[in-house]
């Protein structure tokens, strides 16, 4: 609770040093984070360090070995009624009864909660655009059609937060475009809403801020703008080379500095490629000028999520 | 409790539409007129042999063949104590006067439920409760089922609720299906004839002292109340290898074996005197009700019972305590 001063906004959801072993191995070494009303909180990382089992957690399909996990106040497993009535959830994949069609799966779960009527299941199919073909049955669904109705069920409840567990997975570009856009139509009427990925550009596109997690950790939690420009790629096209190679190499802002010498731009000349923190880009670029250096351009590139590792665990490589 | 009411009407819609209970209904149509057509083969056969629709000449041809076995020195000593008690159960009827076996609806109802508690109603019991955990597991819902904010011991008792439903309404309808298909071939009437119950054995004597002559369609409801019993342990231990064991395939093999072996066992065991305890060697409850040889020594019908709640209430413990607690990783 001692982030929420940073926020004058409400927590919806507070993860408080959780940590799970599974057979004597830990796989989640402590994780704490908050999400606030309103926000779109990205959940990033690659694949196999831990973003499902926490979602699991967070939802009360695991139990933690250790620490609390409170939604809307409500402790998720001792008040788990509470908590879960404010949250709706996708894991994983949108999994639904195949042999039903998308309005009796949604009169299901709808069953399954407080005061959801007839009227609000309709509205939910509005908002999901899923109307022409809500009576068809969901095996004949696409993946796409499945994402969506996955997500009415989740908006059934009037939730205050919801999960969503790598929801652009296997959709097309434009099916993508759709998911992104809904999601942020979303948050602007109010939800919360916690997305993870394990793509750092999709992060990048939908969030406000964003938890890093890797082998079990979180190692960063932070607006995602901020983040960016902390791993952020700076590549020089100059000449000649071995003297600004020399330069950049002694400037203590810059890591990671990788050369590729290309002929085309001088006889002498390089890419000379840097990871750095982009408000001192300016001044690196100064001083390469005022050594007398060629300077033919300067790029900023976005960074990977590999390229935010690196520059977030100082070498220590994914995986 | 009306929370628990929408969680079983939801249960019982997935059954439905999952068109487990229409399959079962399907096998029972298919195979009831089998046995019915087998049924009445037999009593043109024995008609054709014997030269007479006489019931007491075909007991009598029959009690003669036993006694016949009886004598052979090769018959295993465990066979001529149970040819012992049928012939003197066929004597008493004899004496009474009352065909054992008239062709009626009735009576063909009565002795397929007898013959179809130890394997084939578990095994149709079986295929609607194996999977009624299993399968939120390998489709994924349960991920949605446990994540309402409904408590995880209600949405296992909802489940309960409807295989108990669900388990007495197949031995509704094997019962019903029996009469009204084995009726259009047999007749429907038999409803009053006297069946006598309570024959008690003591050792290969039979003690008559007991016995006590009542009304066919009387005799029939006890029999299914034993069929549902005993039907019912074998859904709450379905229910609980549904819970233990993720795969439904597996699950459901793991059963098929147990049952089959039960019937494996009880043709073999009677030297093993333990292996009473085990549930189910004890299934065929209505064995008890006409005088039937039990597999193992020792057993009777509330020895039986007995065993067979003991078995399903460790299921159910089982099943609730794994289920409230376990993680879900897949």
């Amino acid at each position: 609770m001692t982030t929420a001063v940073e926020s004058p906004r409400a927590t919806v959801l507070s993860v408080n040093n959780i940590k799970k072993r599974i057979k004597n191995k830990e796989i989640i070494k402590g994780i704490s984070f908050e999400v606030y009303a309103g926000e779109i909180f990205g959940f990033l990382g690659p694949n196999g360090s831990g973003k499902t089992t926490t979602i699991r957690m967070l939802v009360d399909l695991i139990r933690p070995t250790e620490g609390t996990i409170q939604i809307c106040g409500f402790d998720v497993h001792a008040q788990h009624d509470q908590a879960m009535r404010h949250v709706g959830c996708i894991v994983e994949n949108p999994e639904l009864y195949a042999y039903l069609t998308g309005w009796e799966n949604l009169e299901h779960f709808a069953s399954m909660l407080p005061d959801v009527d007839e009227q609000r299941i309709a509205e939910v199919v509005e908002i999901v655009a899923m109307d022409a073909r809500i009576h068809d049955k969901v095996r004949t669904y696409s993946l796409g059609m499945r994402q969506r109705l996955g997500i009415a069920q989740a908006l059934l409840g009037r939730p205050s937060l919801l999960i969503l567990d790598e929801p652009t997975n296997g959709l097309d570009p434009q099916g993508i475009k759709e998911m992104r856009e809904f999601i942020q139509r979303l948050a602007a009427d109010g939800l919360s809403l916690f997305v993870s990925s394990h793509l750092l550009s999709e992060i990048q596109q939908m969030c406000d801020r964003v938890a890093i997690i890797s082998h079990g950790e979180v190692i960063q939690v932070g607006s995602v703008d901020e983040l960016v420009a902390q791993g952020g790629q700076v590549v020089w096209s100059l000449a000649p080379a071995d003297q600004a190679e020399k330069l950049l190499a002694a400037s203590r802002w810059v890591t990671a500095l990788e050369r590729i010498d290309d002929s085309h731009i001088a006889a002498d000349g390089a890419y000379l490629q840097a990871q750095m923190n982009q408000e001192h880009v300016p001044q690196v670029t100064k001083d390469l000028i005022d050594a007398g250096i060629r300077l033919y351009a300067v790029e900023i590139k976005n960074p990977t999520l590999e390229d935010l590792f690196l520059s977030l665990t100082e070498g220590e490589r994914i995986g | 409790m009306g929370s628990m009411y929408a969680l079983v009407r939801n249960e019982c819609i997935k059954m439905i539409k999952k068109k487990r209970f229409y399959v079962i209904l399907l096998i029972l149509l298919a195979l009831i007129p089998m046995f019915t057509y087998a049924q009445l083969r037999v009593a043109q056969q024995a008609q054709k042999q014997f030269g007479t629709t006489d019931w007491k000449t075909d007991q009598r041809q029959k009690i003669a063949d036993w006694e016949k076995r009886l004598s052979s020195a090769r018959t295993p000593d465990e066979w001529k104590q149970q040819l012992r008690v049928r012939i003197q159960i066929a004597n008493y009827y004899l004496d009474k006067g009352v065909d054992p076996s008239s062709p009626n609806a009735v009576t063909f109802t009565r002795e397929f439920v007898k013959n179809a508690v130890g394997l084939f109603i578990p095994l149709i019991i079986m295929v609607i409760s194996a999977d009624i955990v299993s399968s939120e597991h390998s489709t994924g819902t349960i991920k949605l089922l446990l994540t309402r904010p409904v408590r995880r011991w209600k949405i296992l008792l909802s489940k309960l609720i409807t295989v108990v439903f669900f388990t007495s309404l197949t031995v509704l309808s094997t019962g019903a299906l029996c009469y009204l298909i084995s009726g259009v071939v047999f007749g429907y009437n038999g409803w009053t004839m006297p069946v006598f119950t309570g024959i008690q054995l003591a050792g290969s004597d039979v003690d008559f002292s007991l016995v006590r002559a009542v009304d066919q369609w009387f005799f029939l409801l006890m029999e299914l109340g034993l069929v549902w019993f005993s039907a019912i342990v074998v859904a709450l231990m379905s229910l609980m290898l549904s819970v233990l064991i993720r795969s439904t395939a597996a699950g459901m093999g793991v059963m098929l074996a147990v049952l089959i072996s039960g019937t494996i066992l009880s043709n073999m065991v009677s030297s093993w005197e333990t292996a009473k305890y085990l549930f189910m060697v004890n299934l065929d409850l209505t064995n008890y009700l006409t005088g039937g040889v039990p597999p193992i020594q020792g057993m009777d019908l509330t020895f039986s019972l007995s065993v067979l709640s003991l078995w399903a209430i460790a299921a159910l413990i089982v099943s609730f305590t794994v289920f409230t607690r376990k993680d879900i990783l897949n």
